[in-house]
């Protein structure tokens, strides 16, 4: 309660936070707010710029930009906070493991994450779609498995901080075993830092998703798909900008929330790193 | 900078790379049950896939199918493209030099604007300057360089305005006006999204550096605000700012794909996604690996170039 009080009096903190709760509201009532029918064909108003009837315009086929972007919201969001749970669950579990016990084991486990993040994490997640093939769970496996060794550094760095102090020792001296403290003594502290990262990665996760199923390997048509709606209005790019626009400010208005409320929770539990 | 530093950074690149070479070979060629069904779809007969079997060395142990490809790949043989039958060294060098220009026209414009940017709105820490920085730096970081690059396509290369030409490359060498012309939209497009970032850096830096008690003993010692920033500031603060860069450079290089594909630019990132798109395994395998090595490389020269500025700096 405290963390949502001192969040709500941070600038960048508040502002996230508004815009992500509207976010996830608009996710799931998503279809039910839709002024029109998403799937409807209006011939007579193609290409429509903004207006009373179309509050973002019209695609080419004449269907109403806003409630496809509102339909589209769902699998979107969703998408994106599932690839961003499995490389934050993946990564803390490797880190908070690797860190605690040590020696060879850690060695080993760091060298591995440090040879998969000197490969540029969007040609990490292509060459896993390639072999995978393209499809939505596809993307969003192969961007969680690209966050992954991200997560695991933060976590294990928190971890060796964590592992030395006295409660641990007194743990180990009870005699309980590996599996237990590493899971109730060692990752409750290592949440804030991962949930800070995981928060800043879900605006990671939602625009390469979008870059994805733009460049044809993420969500296939006919999902009304934000960076899929993209690539399908690049054939009309000249008649209309607005099948571009509506899209693509979704995207980016949603990558800000996310930006700005995890800068904001960041600065509200670790002031020490705050600006 | 020591011998020993170069020597152990230079141990360091060649195990990094040692590692991505087994990375990009194992995820491509090892992870599916069999790269064959891959290529040639599910529906593939039986002698077909045996026939490329054999012809890719499938049937050998995995150990030994990535001796063979390295062998290989160290004396320049990347195999031969599955879609065009053409070796894909010549092929994927010639994208590699497009794109490098590309990403080099970037990173030239970037440092040019961001640097002087970052600098001002550190300085005048709460300023106008800074306000508008931080604002248009928000949208850069959450704006994917597809939208951007579809949007700029839209606008400066539409029939109304018309400014550049919407996708195609012209070699410098043929003609340096024309090449310029159609290399602008996707400089400009990388330049931006890079411009948002580093200024962003370089600012926090500057106001980490003026609130530092070297710049509050200078200013002490009586020296004026001006001479603080461009004789004690600046300098420090731009060894950070050239560690920003070269992780950039993976950034760039995730932005290089993505913009080659809009403007249709014929560089290493469309080689890449029509591989992925046509299941050509070399292809891929020799891009991602020529991408990825790109950025150890930055890395190394980064880490060089903080090491030979830094006096304070002595590598064990």
């Amino acid at each position: 309660m405290s963390t949502l009080r001192a969040l709500l009096k941070n600038p960048q903190g508040a502002l996230g936070l508004v815009i992500v709760t509207a976010l996830l509201v608009i996710a799931i009532l998503g279809p039910s707010l839709a002024p029109n029918d998403p799937e409807a064909f209006n011939f007579g108003s193609r290409f429509a710029a903004p207006s009373a009837q179309f509050p973002l315009g019209t695609d080419w086929y004449g269907r109403d930009l806003l409630s496809r972007v509102l339909v589209g919201a769902r699998s979107t969001v969703l998408l994106a906070l599932l690839a961003t749970l499995i490389g934050t669950v993946a990564g803390a579990v490797i880190g908070v493991v690797s860190g605690y016990l040590g020696g060879l084991a850690d060695e080993m486990l760091m060298r591995v994450t440090d040879a998969l993040m000197a490969i540029p994490s969007l040609l990490f997640a292509l060459m896993i779609l390639a072999v995978l093939g393209s499809s939505a769970i596809n993307a969003v496996l192969a961007i969680g498995i690209a966050f992954t060794p991200g997560m695991a550094r933060i976590a294990r760095s928190v971890t060796l901080q964590v592992r030395s102090l006295d409660y641990v020792s007194a743990a180990r001296a009870r005699g309980e075993s590996l599996i237990w403290i590493v899971l109730a003594e060692i990752l409750p502290n290592t949440i804030a830092p991962v949930i800070v990262e995981g928060t800043i990665r879900v605006a990671f996760a939602i625009m390469t998703l979008a870059t994805l199923s733009f460049l044809g390997l993420g969500a296939q048509p006919p999902a009304p798909e934000w960076g899929l709606m993209i690539a399908e209005a690049r054939t009309h790019l000249f008649r209309s900008p607005w099948p571009v626009i509506a899209p693509g400010v979704a995207i980016a208005l949603v990558a800000i929330g996310f930006n700005l409320l995890g800068d904001g929770l960041r600065d509200v539990l670790n002031p020490k790193t705050a600006e | 900078m020591s011998a020993s530093f170069l020597l152990r950074r230079l141990a360091y690149l060649a195990l990094t790379a040692f590692l991505v070479s087994l990375i990009v070979f194992g995820v491509t060629q090892l992870l599916p049950a069999n790269a064959a069904t891959m290529i040639l779809g599910e529906y593939a007969t039986p002698e077909a896939l045996a026939a490329l079997n054999a012809k890719l060395g499938l049937g050998d142990p995995a150990w030994l199918q990535y001796g063979h490809w390295l062998g290989r790949v160290l004396h320049g043989d990347f195999g031969t493209s599955l879609r065009t039958s053409q070796p894909v060294g010549p092929t994927i060098l010639a994208a590699f030099g497009r794109s490098a220009i590309l990403a080099i026209l970037s990173l030239l414009l970037v440092c040019v604007i961001a640097i002087p940017l970052g600098v001002l709105a550190g300085t005048r820490r709460g300023g106008k300057t800074d306000l508008g920085l931080s604002v248009i730096s928000y949208l850069g970081v959450s704006l994917p360089e597809f939208v951007l690059a579809t949007l700029l396509l839209a606008w400066l290369a539409g029939p109304s305005v018309g400014l550049f030409p919407a996708s195609g490359y012209t070699s410098f060498a043929d003609d340096p006006l024309d090449a310029l012309h159609h290399i602008a939209l996707p400089v400009i497009t990388l330049a931006i999204i890079l411009i948002a970032h580093i200024s962003r850096m370089v600012r926090s830096e500057m106001v980490d550096t003026m609130e530092s008690d070297f710049v509050r003993a200078a200013r002490l010692r009586g020296l004026s605000r001006r001479q603080v920033i461009y004789r004690h500031a600046l300098r420090n603060s731009m060894l950070p700012a050239i560690t920003v860069i070269a992780l950039d450079v993976g950034y760039l290089i995730g932005g290089v794909i993505v913009v080659e594909e809009v403007f249709a630019f014929p560089g290493i990132g469309r080689q890449l996604i029509l591989a992925i798109q046509n299941r050509d395994l070399p292809m891929l395998q020799a891009g991602a690996l020529i991408m990825a090595l790109t950025y150890a490389l930055a890395n190394l020269a980064a880490d060089l170039a903080y090491a030979a500025l830094d006096k304070r700096i002595q590598y064990q």
